[in-house]
């Protein structure tokens, strides 16, 4: 993509351009609610990882060893809460999807700016309610709150669905934004075929967002009329039908997951081409298969519950639609393949995490067509199997992404380039460690042994020990990508060098504006020409001063 | 610059669409924008309901004897009159919006306060069509209830929830009615900056329309 614009004036960047921790909570600025985003969400994370690693320490021989099984259920519940609706769910469409999108479009802001700060406050009162009730509440019910046990538990459910309602409020506005700027504040000269694909996956995961998160705000708050007013909508004694809340719990929660998947392929999308130099094979098929993935995932949430009672048509129906919504993200991987295929291939960090995602992704998303076959998931359904599955998918999909979109964008955020040896250090840690901790339990679940349990029969030790050996390999380097990435900071400088405005030779608008970007990136309205994957880049091999560039022109 | 296109400076060629706001790119006041993120909310708002149909078709479609018995014992006429006032209320605020294009400003605020007078005579009748209920023992928890039949226990639960819900978005729906008026008489909205009364207007419209659904499942399926 050529663009005709006023490159910003030598302005002060976003960050000076306001001192103090109040110019930051009352700032309107897309890119200072981004960096707000990413420091909770990734504080988050940490604290989250640091409850799985208890989790896997506690399992590491059978027997009890330090958690008692009321504390394990507790540990669980709040790791499933924290990691789902703190890190997951907002992770890259809070933070990317606010910091790059409006660059990428060739706008200033967001439509709503007022707004989009309104969320993060959503965002943060969510958080601390959730962490609150659950750390301190005591609350035991596992992320999915199944009635009758949440019901009738001890706990108070009240503050946690509370605050899963606010969060959901949270990612509602910010998917009514983002829907909002992509029609509104595109640059007048970009037609809907020359947006990124970055853009087209947050597009259409702000959709899903607006229409999927409703469903759960009024299951959650049945939930609490039960508990309150006696209305028994789920409850069997009173008429109610506790099958019915799980249905309309997947109903939001099985399209959640592609909220959390889909920003995650979009990131590949942007990080492919641009290492491969190489213009994306088969755009409008990426782009397309969003919005695929988007409508079909609507209609699956019923492969959650095949042994939950359901009839045997709905089964079949619902076990073919599953198998149906793979076909698109298959799409993708061989887009991307085929994209790579013959390109100048740099390994680069953020090449790499497209890599691992495509490797563990195929993983996960080949271990859930298992779980699509009905006879194959009754017996796996409830096992260690599917948390390996959905690690595999999740961690390995959008947790991998949401990393190498930090080490692909980190520069332009920061206009500081983080320490590249040390990073692949992580990286190779972090990915023996992931395989490590997770793989095992594919096989202790196909042999039986079942999911959420504190403690397990001896034959299973075995895979349990490997797994908790692998939890220390993967933090260890999750922490070395984690440091590596704040050390570089520009009020640290422990390593790293300053980053040029495109460090990656990337064709897409985000790379025209300064590292970091002033307030206003855009002084004038760019003119779009050509799209954002015309690779290669033509003046490369020149006169190269950047580091790490000779090896382009291979 | 590291790309090989020719950079000019933009100023040759004015933005398109900065004419009602300063810097270029910066969101000012774009109507269709505000109409887009206002449609976008009521989707919300209609998926939020449409769960509440789906579990009410679930469990119409389990009890539909007992839901036609729960039916017959809420009062059609009181019913009939509330869908009349809010409908009426609709119409006002349409009246409202139009008038305020054509500039007179006193008759639109006289149209939204008839408007509230109709959403406070709605909550009125609701309110007593409830402690009604209330005081032949028919509430969630009640003892009373609790000895009736499964499905009227869900019909009653259901109706409770749904028209409460309702009620709920009546009562917002008329705060932020009075917010516009406010807006209108310090003169912040006017007909050249009519936007945010549209959107009152829309969220209205479809408090309305929740209710054209939510009377003849709960009063006319007996």
């Amino acid at each position: 993509m050529s663009t005709q614009a006023l490159p910003a004036m030598e302005q002060v960047d976003y960050i000076r351009a306001q001192k103090g921790l109040r110019s930051w909570l009352t700032t309107v600025d897309h890119k200072r609610i981004a960096i707000m985003y990413l420091i909770a969400i990734v504080s988050f994370f940490v604290v989250g990882m640091i409850l799985g690693l208890l989790m896997r320490a506690e399992l590491l021989s059978h027997g009890e060893q330090f958690l008692s099984g009321a504390a394990y259920n507790r540990i669980l519940t709040l790791h499933g809460v924290i990691m789902i609706f703190l890190f997951i769910i907002p992770s890259i469409m809070a933070v990317f999807g606010n910091f790059v999108l409006p660059i990428q479009i060739g706008a200033n802001d967001v439509s709503f700016p007022r707004l989009n700060l309104a969320s993060w406050y959503f965002y943060m009162a969510g958080a601390a309610l959730a962490l609150w009730s659950v750390g301190v509440g005591g609350v035991d019910t596992g992320w999915t709150f199944y009635v009758p046990y949440s019901g009738n538990t001890d706990a108070n459910v009240v503050l946690p669905m509370l605050a899963a309602f606010l969060l959901g409020w949270s990612s509602i506005l910010t998917g009514i934004n983002m829907v909002t700027t992509v029609h509104r504040l595109r640059a007048p000269t970009m037609g809907w075929r020359q947006m990124p694909l970055f853009v087209w996956g947050i597009y259409a995961t702000a959709w899903i967002a607006v229409l999927a998160t409703p469903v759960i705000g009024i299951t959650l708050v049945l939930v609490l009329f039960e508990k309150f007013f006696h209305v028994g909508i789920f409850n069997a004694s009173m008429g109610g039908d506790p099958i019915l809340f799980q249905h309309l719990f997947w109903i939001y929660s099985h399209p959640a997951v592609y909220i959390m998947v889909l920003p995650a392929m979009a990131v590949v999308s942007e990080i492919v081409p641009v290492f491969s130099q190489k213009r994306i094979f088969g755009y409008r098929f990426i782009a397309m298969s969003s919005i695929a993935i988007a409508a079909i995932g609507s209609l699956v949430w019923a492969h959650h519950m095949f042994t939950s009672g359901m009839a045997d048509e709905g089964r079949i129906i619902f076990s073919f639609l599953t198998f149906f919504v793979s076909v698109p993200s298959a799409i993708k991987v061989f887009n991307w393949l085929a994209t790579m295929y013959k390109g100048s291939i740099r390994i680069e960090l953020p090449m790499l995490f497209a890599f691992a995602f495509i490797f563990l992704f195929s993983i996960g998303g080949f271990t859930g067509l298992l779980q699509a076959a009905l006879s194959i998931d009754i017996h796996i359904h409830d096992t260690a199997f599917i948390v390996a599955h959905f690690h595999y998918t999740m961690f390995g999909g959008t947790g991998v992404m949401f990393f190498g979109a930090m080490y692909y964008w980190w520069p332009k955020m920061f206009g500081r380039m983080y320490n590249k040896a040390a990073g692949m250090v992580g990286f190779l840690l972090f990915f023996v460690g992931f395989n490590t901790l997770y793989f095992p339990l594919f096989v202790a679940g196909l042999k039986g042994m079942p999911r959420r349990y504190a403690d397990y029969l001896p034959e299973y030790e075995g895979y349990h020990a490997l797994s908790t050996y692998g939890s220390w390999i993967m933090v260890t380097g999750l922490l070395i990508l984690i440091f590596n990435l704040i050390g570089s900071l520009r009020c640290l400088r422990f390593w790293g060098t300053d980053a040029e405005e495109n460090p990656w030779d990337a064709a897409s608008l985000d790379w025209k504006v300064p590292s970091p970007p002033p307030t206003h990136q855009f002084a004038s309205e760019p003119i779009i020409v050509g799209g954002p994957y015309d690779y290669p880049i033509p003046h490369l091999g020149d006169d190269d001063k950047q580091a790490g560039k000779a090896e382009v022109k291979a | 610059m590291s790309d090989s296109a020719s950079i000019t400076t933009g100023a040759e060629k004015p933005a398109a669409h900065d004419d009602h706001h300063g810097h270029y790119g910066v969101p000012g006041y774009d109507p269709a924008a505000w109409k887009m993120g206002m449609w976008l909310f009521l989707f919300t708002e209609l998926l939020l309901f449409g769960a509440m149909f789906i579990v009410f078709a679930v469990y119409l479609h389990k009890y539909i004897w007992q839901f036609a018995a729960g039916s017959v014992q809420l009062d059609i006429p009181i019913g009939t009159f509330n869908t009349l006032v809010l409908l009426t209320s609709s119409m006002t605020m349409a009246l409202a919006i139009a008038v305020l294009q054509r500039g007179k400003k006193e008759l639109a605020i006289k149209l939204l306060d008839f408007t509230l007078g109709c959403a406070a005579l709605f909550c009125v009748v609701k309110s007593f069509e409830w402690g009604g209920k209330f005081e032949h023992g028919i509430y969630p928890g009640s003892l009373h209830l609790a000895a009736m039949t499964l499905g009227e226990q869900i019909f009653f639960g259901l109706y409770f929830t749904m028209t409460g819900l309702h009620a709920l978005h009546v009562i917002v729906g008329a705060g932020l009615i009075l917010w516009c008026r406010a807006r209108i008489k310090s003169g912040a909205v006017h007909a050249e900056r009519i936007t945010f009364m549209d959107n009152i207007g829309l969220y209205w419209h479809l408090v309305d329309l929740v209710w054209i659904f939510l009377f003849p499942l709960f009063y006319l399926v007996g």
